[in-house]
């Protein structure tokens, strides 16, 4: 339970919007959620729901809606390469599709050891540093500007050394 | 005396430090506000400091403020800090290298419209900056510059910061509402607008993060100092962020009326050896293509110049392509991008975004039809002025003004080519 695990975190959060208005606590709990598993489970919306007094429906409606929710297990890491114009006239959908040629995938797909997943995704206001991608992982976000495929591969190294499967 | 107005940090690295951004003259112009100044003269100062808009609209930031309905309160500022149109990447400098200056600025619009409470609304993908600005609005709590009875005036302000998690639109004001009440981020009819029925539906200001991170100067330094830079009717300075084909993209922070010239060959390099500017996008994907005459390229970047090409200033991120890229692929992504990022809630938004996704692959895949490229412009011009918010208009700029202004990137190529498509039919499934 959330409640159980994170009390303080939950009420600094109910602490920031009117109290009339607990609703609007609903993205940051989410996000609290889904620190746990990389995802928000059935479980987790029930329990915010019941914390703001909406429905499980209201709730699960939000992770549907934004990108940046999952309501499945997925990869470790996510590898979210942009490729809107900005990027993709500085060489980002190349970089994309050498990147996943040299991990063996086509985009969307994971690693066959689970371990990463590579997406296209809309801009990431770093225009001027691409190819760029961000990593979404249980530790956060993470930017990588200025990325070639060497560099990506290398990050993609030392996750598998950290993950013991190198 | 310095370069910069809003990337200070570029001279003054630690001005992400409360007692450096204090020392460079920092929370003066707050202090002064609160101590010395009534709310309607910091609305004064700032209307006839000429700014405006700084996210795209370009819209008069002290008549902005002075349509808060001052009969219904609480009232609220939302500092939008949503970042998300291709090409735009100013606000995360701003707010990574002097967030303090941002900060105060945010605290002053609060002042100047009675707002007790604040947000800033920054798109989720920027957690890390949110984190960081949560240790420094603790430190001005710490500080006695933001919490209850500030400077012994009476007036009470505290900041609170809110992500976002992955959707454009709700960059767009009234989504944002939406978004920051815990509901889906969906544009809402106006009017009513937002200074009479904002966030809880009570009066709210929305400003941008470079709008607000400009206050601090204005107010310390006067309206007449700030219209020292820029011109008459588009006064001070603005971040351009300019991306694409030149060899140095990034941040310039410029006069406003600097020509699209001396930003792209002096400040940004100009571009790769025997390439030539092909076509301007001035406000990111949402930007009408302006055709890189001569003439164009010496029209200063200002709300009043850029017209004159068919285009908007905008939120002045300049994208550059050059003689290599074809029109038909540049609007398929545009198309391409708008379609995953419409909401949904306006039908011809969300269907014409789709069908023109359908369109603009073939036509880019290089199996068109004359007839494909008519009924573009068809299903284009006929999402135009029927959806709530600009995203549906925004969709439809690169689409029409490429197709008007670059011909020979839509043209059948050959009569072979041309029979082999026309024996199938002119609208495919997909799926």
């Amino acid at each position: 339970m959330l409640k159980d695990k994170y009390p303080e975190e939950i009420k600094a959060v109910l602490g920031k919007y009117p109290p009339e208005q607990k609703r609007s606590a609903v993205m940051p709990l989410l996000y609290l959620a889904q620190r746990e598993q990389g995802f928000v489970t059935k479980a987790a919306i029930n329990e915010i729901a019941e914390i703001l007094g909406v429905s499980a429906t209201d709730v699960a409606s939000i992770v549907g809606y934004y990108t940046l929710y999952y309501d499945e297990p997925g990869s470790k890491y996510r590898i979210q390469v942009c490729t809107d114009l900005p990027c993709a006239l500085r060489g980002a959908e190349e970089f994309l599709e050498k990147l996943c040629e040299n991990l063996g995938i086509r985009v969307g797909e994971t690693t066959s050891d689970g371990l990463v997943t590579v997406e296209a995704v809309m801009c990431l206001a770093a225009c001027d540093k691409a190819p760029m991608f961000q990593v979404q992982s249980g530790d956060g976000l993470s930017y990588h500007e200025n990325q070639t495929v060497e560099s990506a591969m290398n990050l993609v190294k030392t996750w598998r050394k950290g993950d013991g499967r190198a | 005396m310095s370069k910069y107005l809003l990337l200070r940090h570029r001279e003054v690295p630690t001005l992400n430090r409360l007692e450096v951004y204090r020392q460079h003259g920092g929370f003066q112009a707050f202090h002064k506000a609160v101590t010395s100044m009534q709310p309607d003269q910091v609305t004064e100062v700032v209307k006839v400091s000429g700014l405006r808009g700084r996210g795209g609209a370009g819209f008069p930031t002290g008549m902005k403020w002075s349509f808060i309905d001052k009969k219904a309160w609480p009232h609220y500022v939302v500092a939008n800090a949503d970042e998300s149109e291709p090409g735009t990447f100013k606000d995360r400098e701003i707010m990574e290298g002097n967030p303090f200056q941002f900060l105060e600025g945010v605290a002053l619009a609060s002042y100047a419209v009675g707002a007790n409470a604040a947000y800033v609304y920054l798109r989720g993908e920027f957690w890390q900056i949110a984190g960081q600005l949560d240790q420094h609005i603790a430190e001005m709590e710490a500080a006695g510059l933001l919490g209850d009875n500030l400077f012994g005036s009476g007036y009470s302000l505290h900041i609170y910061t809110h992500l976002g998690a992955g959707a454009y639109i709700c960059g767009e004001e009234t989504a944002m509402l939406e978004s920051l009440e815990g509901k889906l981020g969906q544009p809402r009819l106006r009017p009513p607008f937002p200074p009479s029925f904002g966030l809880y539906g009570k009066p709210t200001v929305v400003n941008n993060v470079e709008t607000l991170t400009n206050l601090p100067l204005i107010v310390d330094r006067g309206a007449e100092w700030y219209r020292t830079y820029g011109t008459e009717k588009s006064p001070g300075v603005k971040v351009f962020s300019l991306s694409g084909n030149v060899n140095r993209p990034g941040n310039y922070e410029l006069p406003l009326g600097t020509t699209f010239r001396e930003l792209i060959y002096e400040h940004g390099g100009g571009l790769s050896s025997g390439r030539k500017v092909k076509a301007i996008m001035p406000a990111g994907a949402s930007s009408s293509l302006i055709v890189a005459t001569e003439q164009a390229l010496d029209t200063p970047m200002d709300y009043e110049s850029v017209p004159s090409l068919g285009a908007q200033l905008g939120s002045a991120s300049i994208i550059i392509v050059d003689d290599s890229v074809s029109i038909a692929w540049l609007i398929n992504k545009t198309v391409h991008f708008f379609k995953h990022e419409s909401c949904g809630k306006c039908t011809p938004c969300r269907e014409g975004t789709f069908w023109m996704q359908h369109l603009t692959e073939r036509i880019e895949g290089g199996k068109r039809t004359r007839e494909d490229v008519e009924l573009l412009t068809d299903v284009a011009n006929q999402i135009k002025g029927k959806c709530l918010c600009a995203l549906g208009e925004f969709s439809i700029e690169a689409v029409l003004s490429g197709i008007d202004r670059f011909k020979g990137d839509f043209e059948v190529k050959t009569s072979a080519q041309q029979l082999e498509v026309s024996s199938q039919p002119s609208v495919v499934m997909q799926e």
